[in-house]
């Protein structure tokens, strides 16, 4: 009844271009975007900007990195967090070593530095594809822990190996409550959002996908394979070296040589997996859902009156994890995003049933 | 023809590699024939676990990255019943577990994905993985445990006269060699002897075609997955009793990917002599190449061989994609 698109017509090219063409969507992205900067700093607590929102968000924005190259353009890669640490090392020797340049500079170059290093990984899948390309990641991934862990110039000589960050500073806007961190997080993330829903339905997109789709189909209507796997990699591992910059330098503040080692590499995976491959908005669900369960697993046996290990709830984590992955892969290959979808599709028939 | 001399090229620098530490005067004769022995020890582990990988992908195409989970899960099985009981009914009593894990691993994630894209099932493989690293330690515990198997631990001075100071080898080694040679043997036999043998490679061959001709597919992927758990039971058990059986194990077998990379994807000697030659590169590279490094680049310590292996498979994946002793036609785009 409420979310229904007949009668609006759409008369100009602008209106039938635009990234959401139904009234109520914009409504409701606005009330959200509404709800994020304006409501949501009054309501939640410090503690819920910590430990929930904002790794939430970067997880995020690194998991639909991820999710424009292995749901857009079908490449999988199992070493992505080889490519935020390239992106968090970076951003904190650039700040370092050149301590005038604005924090947003940095970021950006830092996201480009890794897409560099993802550009040079992502070489060999011009060559290979499917689980041939996995090892290769796999690669990235080993080579780059070791690179951070035992080349000192990167950590800055540091003795332990590990770094800390400074304050980041704005034009003068200090971020340094959880508020103002989950505030610039949540612009940093919107903004990336809407560059890669608009990337995803442009030329370039639309490429990935036809080479998702067929490779021999797309190359035969004439979309390079070189251009279009290279661009993905490049712009993936921008995202997500961007990702892991926030990461380091919002989330975690000081990190150790192995914080960005294979396991949140396959996490960032199940994000996906589960989330939704190919959706913008499914790399949201995902992520959210790879935070909240870990720290709502920890909470369950309290409320219900169970005594458990920490250890038992980290093994009991990981079977849910395993379990789901595949349930997802078998009942809904589409994830959490596909669910959203048809919820959709449902609303719009409301209340009738057919 | 250009390929094959980049493979030549990269074969011979490699061969250099591994003399250029006696011909520049580096090592002793004596010590480079240990790190070399050294490297076959863990190659062996490295090309058991591989040959896990090789009978699956044979047979139904997946890529089991799970492998190295059930590795562990048949170590820690082994490690906590032995406890309880003897070692060989401890063995037994884990070969009929890892049994009942393929009956359940074919019923609730292949059957339901059949026909999927070989990237989906590589990533239910990853779930199965995560899966059952939580079960294992859930039900076994999580600590460090031994696995006896009787064998003294104590090295033995070999070939004393030939070499200044003799080369020291470990007996548990020479027996972890020797079990592995007689299970490569008996499967071997298997697959060559046996009417299931004959059957497993049918459908390895072609899966319709074995379909077609009244051979059971959903069947044959049990036996693999069990037979691909006994190996798993095997390296567990030796792995366990060389450096303990904890959660490591499973990271460690991680390693089996650049080595069927390196023997090729479907060649069970290609397993062997891939898991060889990963295993004598990454020592060779961490005993000589690594305090070059750590000279030339000013590192915090070596630690090379957490990464040699997969960038020789990347090598290799460059010049011969289809790796050793695989099938020539790979997919390409």
């Amino acid at each position: 009844m409420l979310y229904r698109e007949n009668g609006q017509f759409k008369t100009s090219y602008r209106a039938d271009q635009q990234m959401l063409p139904i009234l109520q969507d914009r409504i409701f992205m606005g009330l959200l975007l509404l709800f994020v900067f304006v409501g949501a700093p009054f309501i939640f607590s410090d503690y819920f900007f910590l430990s929930i929102l904002i790794p939430f968000l970067v997880l995020s924005l690194a998991a639909l990195g991820l999710n424009l190259l292995v749901g857009y353009c079908g490449q999988i890669s199992i070493g992505h967090a080889a490519f935020m640490s390239v992106g968090a090392y970076a951003a904190y020797n650039l700040v370092l070593r050149v301590p005038q340049l604005n924090f947003l500079v940095a970021l950006i170059l830092a996201g480009l530095i890794a897409a560099v290093v993802g550009l040079l990984f992502g070489i060999p899948s011009l060559r290979i594809r499917g689980l041939y390309l996995a090892v290769a990641t796999l690669a990235a991934q080993f080579f780059m822990d070791w690179a951070f862990a035992r080349v000192k110039w990167f950590t800055n000589y540091a003795s332990s190996g590990s770094v800390s960050t400074a304050t980041i500073d704005i034009f003068g806007w200090q971020v340094n409550s959880p508020v103002r961190k989950y505030l610039f997080l949540a612009a940093v993330v919107t903004v990336f959002a809407i560059l890669a829903k608009n990337l995803v339905r442009s030329h370039m997109g639309r490429a990935w996908m036809a080479m998702r789709d067929m490779d021999v189909a797309a190359e035969v209507i004439g979309i390079r394979p070189v251009y279009a796997k290279l661009t993905a990699f490049g712009v993936s591992s921008f995202y997500v070296g961007v990702a892991g910059a926030l990461w380091g330098f919002v989330h975690l503040g000081s990190w150790e040589p192995l914080a960005f080692n294979i396991t949140l590499s396959l996490n960032l995976l199940f994000m996906i997996i589960i989330g939704g491959m190919g959706s913008i908005l499914g790399s949201f669900f995902g992520a959210f859902f790879i935070v909240a369960l870990p720290i709502l697993l920890n909470r369950a046996p309290e409320w219900l009156g169970i005594a458990m290990s920490t250890a038992m709830v980290s093994h009991l984590e990981s079977m849910i994890f395993g379990s789901l992955i595949v349930f997802f892969l078998i009942v809904e290959p589409q994830g959490l995003a596909r669910l959203w979808s048809i919820g959709k599709e449902k609303l719009r028939l409301w209340p009738f049933p057919h | 023809m250009r390929g094959k001399r980049n493979l030549i090229v990269l074969f011979v620098a490699l061969l250099a590699g591994l003399i250029a530490p006696l011909a520049t005067g580096a090592s002793s004769a004596g010590f480079w024939v240990e790190v070399l022995l050294g490297g076959l020890m863990a190659g062996v582990l490295y090309s058991l676990v591989a040959l896990g990988f090789v009978l699956i992908f044979k047979a139904s195409g997946v890529f089991n990255f799970a492998q190295g989970a059930m590795v562990l899960f048949a170590a820690l099985s082994v490690a906590r019943m032995a406890e309880k009981m003897p070692l060989w009914a401890a063995m037994l009593l884990a070969v009929v577990i890892m049994v009942a894990l393929a009956f359940v691993i074919e019923r609730l994630v292949l059957r339901p994905l059949v026909n999927q894209d070989p990237v989906v099932l590589l990533m239910a493989t990853l779930g199965v993985t995560y899966f059952l690293d939580g079960f294992g330690q859930t039900v076994w515990g999580s600590d460090i445990y031994e696995i006896e198997l009787g064998i003294a631990k104590e090295p033995v001075m070999i070939l004393g006269n030939l070499f200044d100071g003799g080369i020291l080898i470990n007996k548990d080694d020479v027996a972890a060699t020797a079990a592995a040679a007689l299970l490569v043997i008996l499967l071997a036999l298997f697959f060559q002897k046996t009417k299931t043998g004959r059957a497993l490679r049918a459908v390895a061959d072609d899966h319709l075609a074995a379909q077609s001709i009244g051979i059971p597919l959903n069947s044959i992927w049990v036996i693999v997955w069990s037979l691909a758990g006994v190996v798993a039971l095997v390296a567990g058990v030796i792995w366990g009793a060389k450096l303990g059986v904890q959660f490591s194990i499973s990271q460690v077998a991680l390693k089996a990917l650049p080595v069927v990379i390196l023997g090729g994807f479907t060649s069970i000697p290609g397993a062997i002599i891939g898991g060889l030659i990963i295993g004598v590169g990454e020592k060779m590279a961490e005993v000589f190449l690594g305090p070059v490094m750590v000279k030339a680049f000013d590192l915090a310590g070596g630690g090379i061989e957490n990464w040699f292996a997969y960038v020789l498979a990347l090598l290799f994946l460059l010049v011969l994609p289809e790796g050793l002793f695989g099938e020539k036609h790979i997919d390409r785009v």
